[in-house]
């Protein structure tokens, strides 16, 4: 069966199964592996990418839900005005250790300023609580979004 | 490369690039190896046409940052600008590179001196050209950013103006090579972003799991849920008959944890219809050997084993009974802690091709050699003819020390010749093929005098063990403080028996072993009427240097003292009786891999829960701290690496030999909303720099159990801790 979406803007056509997750169409059928496989299970969150802006796991993704959807990858992102400055912030704060959940969690901060352009520390936690990284770069983590979202912190 | 014959003086070649440009082959015999036979450090150096510098990576990168560090330390000496540097990522071959691994926080400690020299002899050839070429001594020849300059004449050349030059000279004898003056390090003490970090960012494939060959064939392998079950029949042609599936295939283990357990692969185009088509397999599997192993087993089998006379001795120095019989007062606990799985968030997986009798292999793997020769093995090939490709790793915790997905994915291979294969494990059977942090038990007892002073001390370690020997990362040395640091102690232990393969988990062996010492200590400094960093500077009292060994640098008390002194401060220690009420600090020291680590923990109880605020951690890992943002990094990674293993539920547990947990959900990890904030502090001495991968982690856990003991008067003796362990 034939399903139309895009990604990143770009027009793409998958002809299989509507049962197969987007993670693997992403990364087996369309060559794109910056999305990352993790648990399978949608507990990790290293596999989130944007469906209609949306941060959604796509290892719990059916291709047949993509149909006619816009889907926005870790390779897309940072054409968007968030995406382009979460991913600065990444890398002035130097956030990824082995870098592995990277993807996901950009693709969770970009969903987050996209919607809440000045996070709180409560809001920061409940948009990245999906996101594990097993090296805990979370403190990191969270500079990075409050430099990107502008939020100047006192020095203690 | 030019070929050169390695003398235990080493080599440096300098040689013209194809289209201009220079490269040094630099390989210089570093400290030997335990075997005695010498230790080659080589490294790759090309300048090229432009000016800038291609340094060669050569070391397996886990997100420790030696990717990033080992390439500096070249930069500095080479006297380049880190703006004109570009590393690449160098394949696995030992006879060349020297050790490649990644772990026991080792690369620091390997690498400082030669790689420093690496780049040092490097700069002198183009330094000696230049003066040849301007009729002038070299030691009044100025370096930087690339360029010699001779700042009387006023002459100036880039190194790559000075390469045809530089590689027609003799290379200097690394031992006299003068090395930079610290206090003039340009690159060396600089914070440096990690070099891969933008091409993480922009999703670039940079892992073992992203890495395609053409006609790539993706493969699972199904294994005994129960380790160490044998294959005796399958459904394979049920399997084979499903769409997609190209072929089905049984692989043979030789039963050792590492060389691949028996299992069924199946191979297809997708590994999503590869991964599904294990829903139709049915394996009958042979598992008489193993189902007797459980954790409750374990438990009941420890606590007969605490009953009785330990199985042997690890350390007894003085006469324990004489001092716990003189006791004017005595401390005992019993303390326990589960096994652990790694979860690292990639998946084991591997890429081989086997073709004319060789196989290549694309891997993320922190110990390349060892994987090498398991493959040679199994497949019965000479190692010459593995050749390893080193990929990214995501996450190694000490779990890619281990390569059975390396000896599963070439034994797959060999039966598809020419076909590329890649074998991904899914996240069930990562976390049930791991080799464990091993449970342990430890029956503890103290004996104090009436003047408050620890007299005497004894552990009883049950532990995992075969033929009176501790199984991999089970190990308790007879140096474990404080042995050592008073007259009499027993350290004992005795083994259970278990199918359960271990390994080496962050820290191995020291992050249990801090959290039961440290902890216990701080009831005995409790008995003694006084805090642990007053017992512990008691007890490390005047200044010396206890021997750990012909291959480790002795523990020096006064880097100790220093760092518990610097954590105190820090975390505000003194005032600590002020906080309110439900909130305490703990303490705990620990040295590990060379590190010196105190640290402060606060914490307060929320929702019958702990909550850790702040943690502050003070570590003496020598004179210099080579890229600060990543020894941060490291530290905070460790620190909630170790809250993890108290406080997100983490255990694994055992049903018939076959592990219960199956993913992140069963076996948590903690979460953005659980990172306190962490305060690291260096303090520098006079000593060599040693790594940072790991020391930071072991007193985090006692310093926690510490304080909430200190909040609510409640001791936790067993980890992970539940909300029940403080109600």
């Amino acid at each position: 069966m034939a399903i139309s979406f895009t990604v990143n803007g770009e027009k793409r056509q998958v002809d299989g199964d509507p049962a197969k997750p987007l993670l693997w169409v992403l990364r087996e059928d369309l060559d794109m592996v910056g999305t990352k496989f993790g648990c399978g299970a949608g507990l990790c969150g290293a596999c989130t990418v944007h469906l209609g802006g949306e941060a959604v796991r796509s290892c719990q993704t059916p291709l047949g839900d993509v149909n006619g959807m816009a889907v926005t990858t870790i390779e897309g992102v940072q054409t968007g005005e968030a995406g382009k400055r979460i991913a600065a912030a990444w890398v002035k704060h130097d956030v990824p250790q082995c870098g592995y959940c990277q993807a996901g969690q950009i693709m969770s901060a970009t969903a987050l300023l996209a919607t809440t352009p000045k996070p709180s520390d409560e809001e920061i936690d409940a948009a990245m609580m999906g996101n594990l990284c097993r090296c805990s770069t979370y403190v990191r983590i969270r500079a990075a979004i409050k430099d990107a979202a502008g939020i100047v912190e006192a020095k203690a | 490369m030019s070929a050169a014959i390695l003398s235990r003086r080493g080599f440096i070649s300098a040689s013209l690039l194809a289209g201009g440009g220079l490269l040094f082959d630099v390989a210089m015999p570093i400290a030997r190896a335990a075997d005695g036979a010498p230790v080659i450090l080589t490294a790759f150096i090309r300048i090229l046409p432009d000016n800038r510098v291609i340094i060669g990576a050569k070391n397996a990168e886990i997100g420790q940052g030696a990717k990033t560090m080992l390439p500096m330390m070249i930069a500095e000496e080479l006297d380049v600008d880190w703006s004109q540097v570009t590393v690449e990522q160098t394949h696995a071959d030992q006879k060349i590179f020297g050790g490649q691994g990644a772990g026991g926080s080792r690369t620091t400690p390997r690498e400082w001196l030669p790689t420093r020299q690496a780049g040092a002899a490097a700069r002198a050839m183009l330094v000696a050209a230049a003066a040849q070429s301007w009729g002038v001594a070299p030691d009044t020849l100025k370096t930087g950013s690339g360029t010699v300059t001779d700042p009387a004449s006023g002459k100036s050349a880039s190194y790559a103006a000075l390469a045809a030059a530089a590689a027609k000279l003799p290379a200097p004898d690394p031992a006299t090579l003068k090395l930079k003056d610290p206090a003039s390090f340009r690159i060396i003490g600089q914070s440096v972003v990690g070099v891969d970090t933008p091409a993480i960012v922009a999703g670039k494939p940079l892992f073992g799991i992203d890495f395609k060959l053409p006609n790539m064939l993706y493969a699972v392998l199904e294994t005994c849920p129960a380790h160490g079950g044998l294959y005796k029949s399958a459904n394979l042609d049920a399997v084979k008959a499903l769409p997609g599936v190209a072929h089905v295939l049984t692989v043979k283990g030789d039963g050792t944890p590492e060389s691949g357990f028996d299992g069924v692969a199946i191979l297809s185009k997708s590994w999503w219809t590869a991964n599904q088509a294990r829903e139709t397999l049915k394996v009958d599997w042979d598992v008489s050997a193993v189902s007797g192993f459980s954790t409750e087993g374990y438990a009941a089998q420890a606590a007969e084993k605490r009953k009785g006379k330990a199985d042997g001795d690890i350390a007894r120095t003085g006469d324990v009974d004489a001092a716990f019989a003189a006791a004017a007062k005595t401390v005992s606990a019993d303390y326990d802690y589960p096994f652990l799985a790694h979860g690292t968030l990639e998946p084991q997986n591997c890429t081989a091709l086997f073709k004319d009798g060789a196989v290549e292999i694309w891997v993320p793997t922190q110990n390349p050699e060892s994987g090498r020769a398991l493959v040679a093995k199994a497949l019965n090939l000479p190692p010459e003819k593995v050749r390893i490709n080193f990929t990214r790793i995501g996450g190694g915790f000490g779990r890619r020390l281990m390569n059975d997905y390396m000896v599963q994915a070439a034994a797959i291979a060999a039966q598809v010749p020419g076909v590329p294969v890649k074998l991904l494990w899914n996240r069930q059977q990562d976390m049930q093929r791991d080799f464990y942090r091993p449970a342990g038990w430890h029956g503890f007892r103290a004996a104090l005098d009436k003047g408050g002073k620890l007299t005497a001390f004894h552990d009883h370690f049950i532990t995992f063990g075969k033929d009176g020997k501790p199984v991999r990362s089970a190990e308790l040395q007879a140096s474990e403080l404080p042995a050592g640091l008073i007259d009499n102690v027993l350290l004992e232990q005795s083994f259970l028996a278990t199918n359960m393969p271990t390994g080496w988990l962050r820290a191995p062996g020291s992050n249990a072993l801090a959290f039961v010492y440290q902890a216990f200590l701080d009831e005995v400094a409790q008995a003694a009427g006084k805090d642990l960093p007053t017992l512990m500077l008691e007890m490390l009292g005047d200044p010396r240097e206890l021997a750990r060994g012909s291959n480790a640098p002795p523990f020096v008390t006064e880097r100790a003292k220093g760092v518990i002194r610097k954590a105190v401060a820090m975390g505000g220690w003194a005032d600590r009786k002020s906080l309110p009420k439900g909130t305490g600090k703990g303490f705990a020291f620990y040295y590990s891999h060379m590190g010196y680590f105190a640290e402060v923990l606060e914490v307060a109880i929320v929702d019958g829960m702990p909550k850790v605020k702040t943690v502050w951690v003070a570590g003496d890992v020598g004179s210099q701290i080579i890229n600060p943002i990543n020894a941060r990094h490291q530290a905070q990674g460790s620190v909630i690496e170790g809250l993890g293993q108290a406080l997100a539920g983490q255990q694994i547990t055992q049903v018939a030999g076959a592990v219960e947990q199956t993913n992140y959900d069963t076996h948590p990890f903690l979460r953005i909303n659980d990172a306190p904030e962490i305060i690291v502090e260096f303090v520098k001495t006079n000593y060599s720099p040693t790594g940072l991968g790991e020391p930071a982690l072991p007193p985090v856990i006692p310093a926690l159990v510490n304080a909430i003991h200190a909040a609510t008067g409640k001791r936790i003796r067993t980890l992970p801790i539940t909300a029940e362990m403080l109600a």
